[in-house]
């Protein structure tokens, strides 16, 4: 067949495809919306929840996601960081790091609820770390772990190996190359890494019943004092996070406005990681802008 | 004497890299040993089924009835996981199959063929669906696919072909993206000497771009299946849940990990019923590995 | 460079405020602080009435927490945690040494058989009800409804209510292999969606989405588990060692107060254990 026919049935069966892939995805992320955004109001957003009561609203649960994403991304980034620059710039090529890579892979397959009660036994327990936000965020470092590696490591190899060359012709070393060129070049394609994961923070559940727990007590939020019990800044309190509440007024909950809040719930969580992602993809044009020193 | 100690001593240069040598060799150990521990955790775990319960690896593997807690007639407990096996094996495989497609065409559409500005927002629409509990897919799910299927298809609407729609658009997600990293990672100079040679836009999609990216691509699909076998939540709601040999795609079944999700909270640690559910991970993991090294292996075949 | 080394410097931080803090509140574990882990059916009332309860004892910290029955009793076994919350009797859930630890029963909750809007039927006898969870009667049509096929939708194996369920209905035959859903809510949407379901629900989960059926003309109402008219109930059980604090004796003291139990056990949909003319033993026998 004529190669120009062919290429203009191919980019049509991919403009086909993408237009369905846009319509499926903006179809569910409209109909979140619209069922949820109607119930959010102030009242939701600033107010604690009920358990049987009419009118209980997400603020604890907001803000221990939140919390939670920061208290992950410190645990998570600097590791995932270290071993993408190790698996994409040192890794010598052999089956060692075949098998590395394999492992890796293989570990973000687990369920979340065994990765949950892993953590639930090792850090809840035998650590005595309790039900705490602490422990949750370390049990998201589990899930995280691997795709923000990977990204990390495609990140950083995606950069023209002329950029490497000529770091290592000024006499660099090869670690100062990596992040002084390398680095700052990848950090868009990183933001990315950071972005999804982020989302899996958001909308994890299963995993923070077992670690974060699923009550969120009464938190003081002007007791700045993070050893103190009752303050908001407490990494060894119990939390439970907005997923996890959605699905505990879904599976459990007698609220008489159960479906309100949960639909309200989801339509908050997909603002708040929009919000996120505006903010992450902004801080990174910026830091990619000055580690770069491009316009 | 002091030339002579300036060049034996360790160049600055010399140190930082032994610096940033340790550093990240530092944190790929940190993650070579919290995946081993998890791993012994699970194997030491699920394999207490067959050390302490003598539970015939065979049986565990070739029947199909599930019931831990009783006796069957045979006098052993019922412990046959090969309707969840079987179950899924097809709902991730059939997902990805589904989702590959879809996900390389976005990908190409966000790399080559698409204006800068509709990238920019199917990449947010993309990062904006990885963040939805899977509760909530569930329920949309329940709402909205399994009367359209019921419909369609007859039956109740639970089963297989539910649990594939909803997953495969839980993994599209993630596909895509790995997918678009991956594409963007070819050189530019070679997708443009092709096009210098006259080639059509999509013979250089296909013959340079898609074939110097195919081990990324793999490894996206791989993440993707990791996503879909490891969901519980939404899955349960629409694949019906229920142990029996799946006969088509529209008869109730259960996966592995839906039935370890439900039943880990109701068993107690240390007895049979609770170490089958552990055996069910390690199959999990076995399987997942089985997939890992077969798409590699796909893939090494496909190069060139 | 500098980032990286921030972030290093950042986490280490962490990780030590971490460890302090968690040597801080191992210190302090002995005296003041209670844990109770167990079924997410109970959480909702024990989390509540820990909440009212800490704001007269301030210096006491209850955390209150889900992951099911099995976790909750299996993690007391361990001595993890104070106290197990449990929906079934510690005699009933395996691997447990009923005889090590202590039960007390804080509510009862009734369960109902719970059918689709569309089956056209409010009243079943007991007989037919164990036919249909045996996979014997399959259509609607055979017990005077509508001509639709029945959808079972079981509870997990090992789950309270299903314990319940098939202790006061199946009377020994085993239910057919079907859906088997883990919660309440789960359940609840199901039925009200599919043409034909028809499974159980706790009392306090029924709504107008869906039918709950009379068992031989008896209706599921709080004033019938009250005198055992209705069979199909069961109680809520937090279970702790032998020998407890203080602090736990009086807050378990406090489940079985006239405030708690006049007050929350109500307005959580659970039926006070003060109302009970009768009583069952771990072999759901009636006893006086």
């Amino acid at each position: 067949m004529n190669p120009k026919v062919v290429n203009k049935i191919a980019t049509g069966v991919i403009y086909g495809l993408v237009i369905l892939v846009v319509a499926i995805l903006a179809a569910l992320i409209g109909y979140i919306l619209v069922t949820g955004v109607p119930h959010i109001s102030w009242h939701f957003l600033t107010s604690p929840a009920q358990s049987f009561l009419a009118g209980g609203g997400i603020r604890d649960q907001l803000f221990n996601s939140i919390y939670l994403l920061v208290l992950t991304l410190i645990i998570s980034f600097p590791i995932a960081l270290g071993a993408g620059i190790y698996l994409a710039e040192y890794a010598p090529k052999n089956w060692f790091t075949e098998i590395i890579k394999t492992t890796i892979e293989v570990l973000s397959s687990l369920p979340s609820v065994v990765v949950g009660l892993f953590c639930y036994l090792l850090f809840v327990v035998q650590m005595r770390m309790g039900f705490s936000i602490l422990s949750g965020a370390i049990a998201l470092t589990f899930f995280n772990l691997p795709l923000l590696t990977r990204n990390i490591e495609t990140s950083l190899e995606s950069v023209s190996s002329l950029q490497r060359e000529a770091g290592l012709s000024l006499g660099l070393s090869q670690w100062k190359t990596i992040t002084g060129i390398i680095l700052p070049a990848a950090v868009p394609g990183i933001i990315t890494g950071i972005i999804l994961s982020a989302g899996r923070v958001f909308g994890e559940a299963a995993a923070l019943i077992y670690t974060a727990g699923q009550s969120a007590p009464f938190v003081d939020y002007t007791n700045w004092n993070i050893f103190s019990d009752t303050s908001f800044l407490n990494p060894l309190r119990p939390a439970e996070t907005l997923a996890v509440h959605i699905w505990k007024v879904n599976s459990e909950g007698i609220t008489p406005d159960a479906n309100a809040i949960s639909s309200g719930s989801s339509a908050v969580l997909i603002i708040v990681i929009l919000l996120f992602n505006i903010f992450a993809h902004w801080i990174g044009n910026r830091l990619y802008k000055k580690m770069t020193s491009s316009k | 004497m002091e030339i002579n100690k300036k060049i034996l001593m360790p160049s600055k240069e010399t140190r930082q890299e032994r610096f940033g040598r340790t550093l990240s060799f530092i944190s790929i150990s940190a993650i070579v040993v919290l995946v081993a521990l998890i791993l012994y955790f699970i194997i030491s775990k699920g394999i207490s089924t067959f050390t302490d319960n003598h539970v015939n690896l065979w049986d565990f593997i070739s029947r199909q009835d599930w019931s831990p807690s009783t006796i069957g007639k045979d006098g052993k407990p019922e412990v046959g996981a090969l309707p969840m096996i079987v179950t899924s094996f097809s709902v991730t495989f059939l997902s990805a199959l589904l989702a590959t497609p879809f996900a390389i065409a976005a990908g190409i559409y966000m790399t080559v063929i698409g204006p800068k500005k509709s990238r920019g927002f199917l990449q947010t629409v993309i990062e904006l669906l990885v963040g939805i509990p899977s509760v909530v897919y569930g329920f949309i799910g329940l709402t909205i696919i399994v009367p359209i299927v019921r419909t369609l298809f007859g039956g109740t609407g639970f089963g297989i072909l539910s649990a594939t729609l909803v997953l495969f658009v839980m993994v599209l997600p993630t596909i895509t993206s790995l997918t678009v990293d991956s594409l963007n990672a070819v050189p530019k100079h070679l997708s443009e000497a092709s096009l210098a040679l006259g080639a059509t836009r999509w013979q250089t999609i296909y013959k340079v771009i898609l074939r110097s990216a195919t081990p990324g691509i793999l490894t996206a699909i791989i993440f993707g299946m990791a996503r879909a076998f490891g969901e519980a939540l939404a899955v349960q709601m629409v694949i019906g849940n229920a142990i029996l040999m799946p006969k088509n795609l529209i008869t109730p079944s259960s996966t592995l990990t839906s039935q370890l999700t439900t039943g880990i909270g109701n068993t107690v640690m240390g007895t049979l019923g609770n170490n089958a559910l552990w055996s069910l991970a390690l199959v999990l993991l076995l399987m997942s590995l089985f997939f890992n090294i077969l798409v590699k292996l796909i893939g090494k075949r496909g190069k060139f | 460079m500098i980032k990286i080394k921030k972030l290093a410097i950042m986490t280490s931080a962490v990780l030590f405020a971490g460890t302090v803090l968690t040597a801080c509140g191992v210190s302090s574990a002995s005296n003041d602080k209670i844990t109770a882990v167990g079924s997410t059916a109970l959480q909702p009332l024990v989390e509540e009435a820990a909440n009212d309860y800490q704001k007269e004892h301030k210096n006491l910290s209850i955390t209150v927490q889900g992951g099911g029955s099995g976790t909750g009793l299996s993690q007391l076994q361990s001595r993890a945690v104070t106290i197990g919350n449990s929906d079934v009797f510690a005699e009933n859930q395996k691997g447990i040494k009923s005889k090590d630890i202590v039960d007390h029963q804080v509510a009862v909750v009734g369960i109902t058989p719970v059918v689709n809007k569309g089956v056209g039927i409010k009243n079943i006898s007991m007989k037919n009800l164990q036919k249909i969870f045996e996979g014997k009667i399959t259509n609607w049509k055979q017990v005077g409804g509508k001509n639709i096929p029945i959808e079972v939708i079981n509870r997990v194996k090992g789950s309270g209510t299903r314990n319940t369920f098939e202790a006061n209905v199946m009377d020994g035959h085993s239910t057919i292999k079907a859906q088997e859903q883990d919660s309440n809510g789960t359940v609840r949407r199901i039925i009200a969606t599919t043409p034909g379901a028809i499974s159980y629900l706790s009392f306090s989960f029924v709504d107008k989405t869906i039918q709950s059926l009379s068992i031989d003309n008896v209706k599921p109402t709080d004033k019938n588990v009250e005198t055992n008219a209705w069979k199909i109930w069961s109680y809520e059980h937090m279970y702790t060692a032998k020998k407890v604090s203080d602090d736990t004796k009086k807050f378990l003291a406090y489940m079985n107060s006239a405030e708690v139990q006049k007050g929350l056990v109500k307005k959580l949909g659970y039926i006070s254990i003060s109302d009970m003319k009768v009583k069952k033993d771990a072999n759901n026998k009636v006893i006086n």
